[in-house]
């Protein structure tokens, strides 16, 4: 067992309905896309993954614990300016002002959004609040960043932006796990693929493989659908 | 009608010529119900918060008092706050009782349940909304409070307000513990309840068109505040 996060017979029920269901997988791979339709429980487990959610069965498993951080797929801006969004969770690990500017500063200018600094953050665009989002989340420098549909809302020449930053704190060692609608993304993004559907984990497939020759019929649908 | 009419002329002409004594008992009602109001939101916002994002013991009673006790009687609590104050009570020593001091005690106990209770709720909104994304970026629960306490600041004015109008409306609480003495501890509920026992309907009128007013304008400038800065803000 070589990966870095386990999921052990993990299932999450609410309300009488399972959400999540006996998913058992390792992740192992720097990036790792977690693929499905709408309603697969994709978010669902992001959230478990990142402990925001309790499971109701089974468990989540770190054989060494890495600092980690979320993206979410709805971003949520604190009312304050979007480098102020920012700072705030580097004053939360106790960084002192003039460094927690200067790392913000140099996040915002990461995701490509320099000049909107001084901008109120809720009334930013939802592209604009999701690289914001981004920003914040990878200037507390996480080993593990999830990415819950992270260029849901934006155009596509953002949506290309996004992935090539994504690309370059992957590469920078941090270790990757996002959902995506989009083949095209998760083909050109991720190691590995995992397919859910129904809450149930269908296949766990390196990424060259999966769009070469999914394993299930699931997949090979799922694929035969999106490419339309 | 004859007699309101007249007592109307004679309200605006005490307002006109800017009345010493009026002034006064206007001032005082402002200084004692204002204070209150501060005091009470340094209490019963903080306490409102975490009682939304806390986990400790004892926390769903709390929030059933205070819910309980929005509608607290004034003249209980002033009665209670009598009490605690008069020589032979706990608090006697300090000697607060028939002074101003008194009053400000017995309006903050008055109605800090109302401020927590109401900014219980908009903190349990806003904690809603943020709590998955606090969480994930690392805050702890007293944090979370103070973070969200900042975060729904124009949301709370409403609460201050809510808290100010009964303060500044309430006669019971402050006759009781003030004893509404001339000069000292007269406020415009008081004055208003004396003087129309007494039959002096314009000094009685006056102060409660000033009464309305002041609530009025405290409410519009609030209100306008509000406005600007959710346009500012979003
Ligand atoms: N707290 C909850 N209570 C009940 N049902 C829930 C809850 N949270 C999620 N669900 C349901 O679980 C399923 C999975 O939701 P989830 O958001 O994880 O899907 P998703 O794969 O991320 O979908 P999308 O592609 O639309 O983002 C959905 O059917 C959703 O309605
Ligand atoms: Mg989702």
């Amino acid at each position: 067992m070589g990966g870095w996060l386990q999921l052990e017979n993990l299932g999450l029920t609410e309300g009488g309905v399972r959400i999540v269901a006996d998913v058992t997988l390792e992740i192992g791979a720097g990036r790792t896309a977690i693929l499905g339709p709408n309603g697969a429980g994709k978010s669902t487990l992001l959230r478990l993954m990142h402990g925001l959610l309790k499971p109701s069965a089974g468990r989540v498993a770190w054989p060494q614990p890495l600092s980690q951080g979320m993206v979410f797929q709805r971003p949520v801006m604190l009312r304050s300016s979007a480098l102020a969004n920012i700072e705030y969770g580097l004053a939360l690990r106790g960084h002192a002002p003039d460094e927690r500017r200067r790392r913000a500063q140099a996040a915002l200018e990461r995701v490509g959004l320099p000049e909107l600094a001084g901008r109120q953050a809720k009334r930013l665009s939802g592209g604009e609040q999701q690289r914001v989002a981004l920003a914040r989340a990878w200037a507390l420098e996480p080993q593990v960043l999830f990415l819950d549909e992270p260029t849901a809302s934006l155009d596509p020449l953002s949506s290309r932006e996004v992935e090539r930053i994504v690309g370059e704190i992957a590469a920078a060692g941090t270790k990757i796990v996002m959902t995506t609608h989009n083949l095209g993304q998760a083909r050109r993004m991720a190691d590995e693929i995992v397919f859910i559907e129904g809450g149930r984990l269908l296949e766990q497939t390196p990424a060259a493989e999966f769009f070469r020759q999914p394993r299930t019929d699931a997949a090979r649908e799922f694929i035969r659908e999106e490419i339309g | 009608m004859n007699e309101i009419s007249a007592s109307l002329g004679l309200a605006g002409e005490l307002i006109a010529a800017g009345d010493a004594r009026l002034a006064a008992i206007v001032g005082l009602s402002l200084r004692v119900s204002l204070t209150a109001t501060l005091l009470s939101c340094v209490l019963g916002m903080p306490l409102g918060a975490l009682l939304s994002v806390g986990r400790f013991p004892g926390r769903r009673t709390l929030i059933v008092l205070t819910n309980g006790f929005m509608g607290l009687p004034p003249v209980v609590v002033g009665l209670i706050v009598y009490l605690l104050l008069s020589r032979a009570g706990p608090l006697g020593s300090f000697g607060l009782l028939f002074t101003p001091a008194a009053m400000i005690v017995a309006q903050t106990v008055l109605i800090t349940p109302i401020i927590a209770a109401l900014t219980r709720q908009v903190i349990e909104d806003e904690w809603r909304e943020y709590r998955e994304q606090l969480r994930s970026l690392g805050a702890r629960r007293v944090r979370v409070a103070r973070t969200l306490l900042w975060n729904a600041r124009f949301s709370l004015t409403t609460a201050a307000l809510a808290g100010f109008g009964r303060a500044i409306a309430e006669v019971g609480a402050v006759m009781i513990v003030g004893g509404n003495i001339d000069g000292v501890t007269r406020v415009m509920t008081t004055t208003i309840a004396l003087e129309t026992s007494k039959g002096d309907l314009p000094l009685a009128l006056a102060l409660g068109a000033i009464l309305i007013g002041v609530v009025l304008a405290i409410n519009t400038g609030a209100y306008l505040f509000k406005q600007w800065a959710e346009r500012r803000w979003g």
